[in-house]
């Protein structure tokens, strides 16, 4: 059957670019940025006499992602699936809320007030899965509208913080290991357990088959409808794990921690900027992490330098299209070379 | 692979509707272990519809299916696979960013204390590929760096992986060239040795009449006849497809004299996959160009059309050099391109009939020109479309009649300069010729027509010439007419011809 190769390149051609490939992978372009940042960061920084990567710098830095980072995570999910979920900014006001109302300043309601809280969330993922998949609904608009009956209920509801986390649980949010926050590392353990989850087992995989090609996938026997469903669920969660830590960082829930720190969006930032494609099928959970890192270094550099928000956001959204471009660009390069996208 | 030439499946009655439209009407057909059982009917007639309700992929309105003699119904795929069919549909199902592997396994990973068990599927992967003497992909790479024909073979890896005892192949070989077809025609006997069953569709009469034992032909969702293959005669069988006799023939070509002017040109063109093109084609002429897959041949008209532009040599269209960098330009000198890839260049899927076939004439042309639309429903008959109506989405049409409107789509637009690339790929015979009269008349009319196709007796039927590329080049010459075999020996770098 030698004709069938007739188009495969000789073995060692192929091997090199295989090797520039691997090269050029999404995922070591973002940690790249991330250090050249960094490093820029630092010397900018260090012109003023400061120093960047102190004790308090890095701590600054892993506070900043740990919230994002939860929310950024589950928001892979879903788009690896192709889907989106832009309701997570309110569920993680609702979550913080439901989590130190529930606690209400004891310590033994910290577990039913946890468990509360998550099953909430869990139960918006299910509404926002089924609305998709059942009712056909595109993303966008089903979680839009998830996420404005919930902005609805809290404006309702709340007209600020309310609610009261015990003081134990408060170590959640404010206990570190030299600069390294405890709740940074279980953000990190969060992550480690959904890279596993995406890259060894069986529902991972279905996730990208699914946002790769959903009727490839139905064809193939994978359960798509069950598929998106557990993606917006674990979203959901992941969102509700961020609520309740914000809950403890603030002694409080407040209906617009979510929503004025602008999750919604920014997860969906974090996740592109970490070379996970927006459509789906392609990227991961390390990328993301990367690109987390990313922002809140931008952030507390520009606390640092103390420069003014608006040129604040000019560079987050010009790093933003950048990085977009560049993996756009590398996309196009690998066609050019016969690799069909 | 368990072997059994008792296994049976057998369809009865089923009828299928979509939004109360029937598209299966009472279809019957019984298929044996160690057969292959080949399905004809023209474009829309419901065979890949057919195919579907075995694979679980549709739920048939009525009729009943059984395996082994105990009647089955399934909810999905998966239901399918367990009872041993599996289906290589029409269009390709493979994911480009998952590894082979991974693809084979889809749906069906096999798991090991909680993880997919990688080191397995990858093992039974190669295992699969070494029966099939494919030992050129390995199980890692991913899907984007195979050709066509090895996404083929993965494909039939990936079937098999299911210990499927019925294999249903609907139109394997549409993206295959002949060379490759050889291939794969071994690989379908020798899984008919092991006793499975194979149901076989195609447009292709030569395959049918190689390759099957016995043939079902459909007609508009109705089963017509069930036939041994040797008691069928190809005349027979067209008749029984299409309702009335085709003789066996091509457009006549055009006489010499009637040769207009020089409309492309090229001279000395390359770029980074082709080089050193010298060509010209006149109104009035069909220039065949011929080649194995991987040869350059589309990359050629590629090239032209400015997907991906030349870098070296000039390029003429109607005596004017030019540089065409972008399609939009090549459009708008009336060069036009039919591309081989239907659903990756040639539609928007999910748009209606009418605005697929009026998308480049919008997008190019100007004023009253492009809002016509008037003559859409005349374009489409030209090409015999068969759909439910203009704003039906071109998603829901068969394999077939999607191709038909990236034909129309590309007449809309009036061209001198028409490039086909395997223009009537997966198109029923009936249709086919219609094709290949349209092209013949367009070219009688003063368009200058370069054709590629890997079936060589169309290629050698239409063509008042035929080029032939091997490996990037053009390898020679042929008149009208020439042999399969002289085609063939200058495609493989051995013959030659009169070098252009
Ligand atoms: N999902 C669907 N929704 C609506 N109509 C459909 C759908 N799938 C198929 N059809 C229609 O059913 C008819 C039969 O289609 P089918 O794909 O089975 O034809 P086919 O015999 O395989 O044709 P071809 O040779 O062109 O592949 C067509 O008219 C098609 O438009
Ligand atoms: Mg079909």
């Amino acid at each position: 059957m030698s004709t069938l190769q007739e188009n495969t390149l000789p073995a060692k051609q192929k091997a090199t670019r295989a090797t520039v490939h691997r090269r050029l992978h999404p995922t070591v372009i973002v940690y790249l940025a991330l250090v050249a940042l960094l490093v820029v960061g630092s010397v900018l920084v260090g012109l003023r006499g400061e120093v960047l990567l102190d004790q308090n710098g890095i701590l600054n830095i892993l506070t900043r992602a740990t919230a994002l980072g939860l929310v950024a995570i589950g928001q892979t999910m879903v788009i690896l699936t192709g889907s989106l979920d832009l309701s997570v900014a309110y569920l993680v006001g609702l979550t913080s809320l439901i989590a130190a109302e529930t606690m209400a300043g004891q310590d033994s309601m910290v577990l039913p007030g946890v468990l509360l809280a998550l099953a909430v969330a869990a139960g918006v993922g299910l509404v926002n899965g089924l609305i998709i998949t059942v009712l056909k609904a595109h993303a966008f608009i089903a979680t839009l509208g998830v996420a404005l009956i919930l902005r609805g209920y809290l404006e309702n509801n709340y007209t600020g913080p309310a609610g009261d986390v015990p003081r134990g649980f408060q170590h959640l949010g404010y206990d570190r290991i030299g600069p390294v926050p405890i709740a940074a590392l279980l953000m990190l353990a969060v992550a480690a357990l959904c890279w596993w989850y995406l890259t060894r087992t069986r529902p991972g995989y279905h996730m990208y088959a699914v946002g790769g090609d959903i009727e490839v996938a139905r064809l193939s026997g994978v359960r798509t409808r069950r598929t998106i469903i557990t993606a917006h669920v674990l979203c959901s969660v992941a969102a509700g794990f961020a609520g309740i830590y914000l809950a403890s960082r603030l002694g409080s829930g407040a209906p617009y921690v979510g929503t004025d720190a602008g999750y919604d969006l920014e997860s969906i930032a974090a996740v592109v900027l970490g070379g996970t494609l927006l459509a789906g099928g392609r990227g991961g959970i390390a990328g993301t992490i990367g690109g987390v890192l990313i922002l809140a270094t931008l952030d507390t550099t520009f606390d640092a330098l103390e420069v003014d928000p608006f040129f604040k956001d000019v560079v987050r959204g010009v790093v933003l299209v950048t990085a977009v471009a560049l993996y756009a660009r590398r996309m196009v390069a690998n066609r050019a070379h016969g690799r069909l996208s | 692979m368990t072997t059994g030439t008792t296994t049976s499946v057998r369809l009865t009655g089923i009828t299928k509707s979509f939004l109360g439209v029937p598209v299966l009407r009472g279809v019957d057909l019984e298929l044996r272990g160690g057969e292959v059982h080949a399905v004809m009917g023209e474009n829309g007639a419901g065979k890949s519809t057919l195919l579907k309700v075995l694979a679980g992929v549709h739920r048939p309105d009525g009729g009943t299916i059984e395996v082994d003699g105990g009647e089955v119904s399934f909810a999905g795929p998966s239901d399918a696979q367990r009872a041993g069919i599996a289906i290589i549909h029409q269009e390709f199902t493979l994911l480009p960013h998952r590894s082979v592997a991974e693809n084979v396994y889809l749906g069906r990973e096999p798991v090991r204390r909680m993880q997919v068990d990688r080191r397995r599927m990858v093992a039974d992967t190669r295992e699969l590929l070494d029966w099939l003497g494919e030992d050129g992909i390995d199980p890692t790479d991913p899907v984007s760096s195979l050709s066509v024909a090895q996404r083929q073979v993965v494909e039939i890896v990936k079937a098999l992986s299911t210990d499927a005892r019925v294999l249903g192949m609907d139109e394997p070989t549409a993206a295959l060239a002949d060379h490759e077809v050889e291939l794969l025609y071994d690989l379908v006997r020798r899984l008919r040795e092991r006793g499975i069953a194979i149901l076989y569709v195609s447009h292709r009469m030569r395959e049918v009449f190689d390759l099957s034992d016995r043939i079902t032909v459909l007609k508009d969702g109705q089963f017509v006849t069930c036939a041994p293959t040797s008691e069928l005669t190809s005349e027979d069988l067209v008749r029984h497809m299409v309702g009335r006799d085709l003789g066996e023939y091509y457009p006549d070509r055009g006489v010499a004299d009637d040769l207009g002017p020089v409309r492309l040109a090229l001279r000395g063109a390359g770029n980074a996959r082709v080089r050193d093109l010298n060509l010209e084609v006149r109104a009035g002429e069909i220039v065949g160009l011929a080649g194995l897959q991987g040869s350059g041949r589309s990359a050629v008209a590629r090239a032209v059309f400015g997907v991906e532009p030349f870098t070296r040599g000039s390029m003429e269209v109607d005596g004017v050099a030019r540089r065409v960098t972008r399609p939009r330009s090549a459009v708008r000198l009336g060069v036009a391109l039919v591309t081989e890839d239907r659903k990756g260049d040639g539609l928007a899927l999910r748009q209606s009939v009418r605005d697929n076939t009026l998308l480049v004439r919008r997008a190019a042309l100007r004023g009253g020109r492009a809002r016509a639309k008037s003559d859409v429903p005349a374009l489409l008959d030209k090409v015999a479309v068969v759909a439910r109506g203009e704003h039906q989405e071109v998603r829901f049409l068969s394999g077939g009649n999607q191709q038909k409107v990236v034909l129309a789509k590309w007449l809309a637009v009036e061209p001198t300069v028409l490039l086909v690339d395997e223009p009537t790929r997966g198109i029923d015979v009936g249709a086919k010729r219609a094709v290949h009269e349209l092209l013949r008349d367009l070219a009688k009319r003063g368009v200058a027509v370069l054709m590629i196709s890997s079936e060589l007796p169309e290629l050698i039927g239409m063509s008042d010439r035929i080029l032939v590329m091997h490996d990037g080049a053009l390898a020679g010459e042929l008149p009208a007419g020439a042999s399969e075999g002289a085609v063939m020996a200058l495609a493989t770098g051995h013959g030659v011809g009169e070098v252009p």
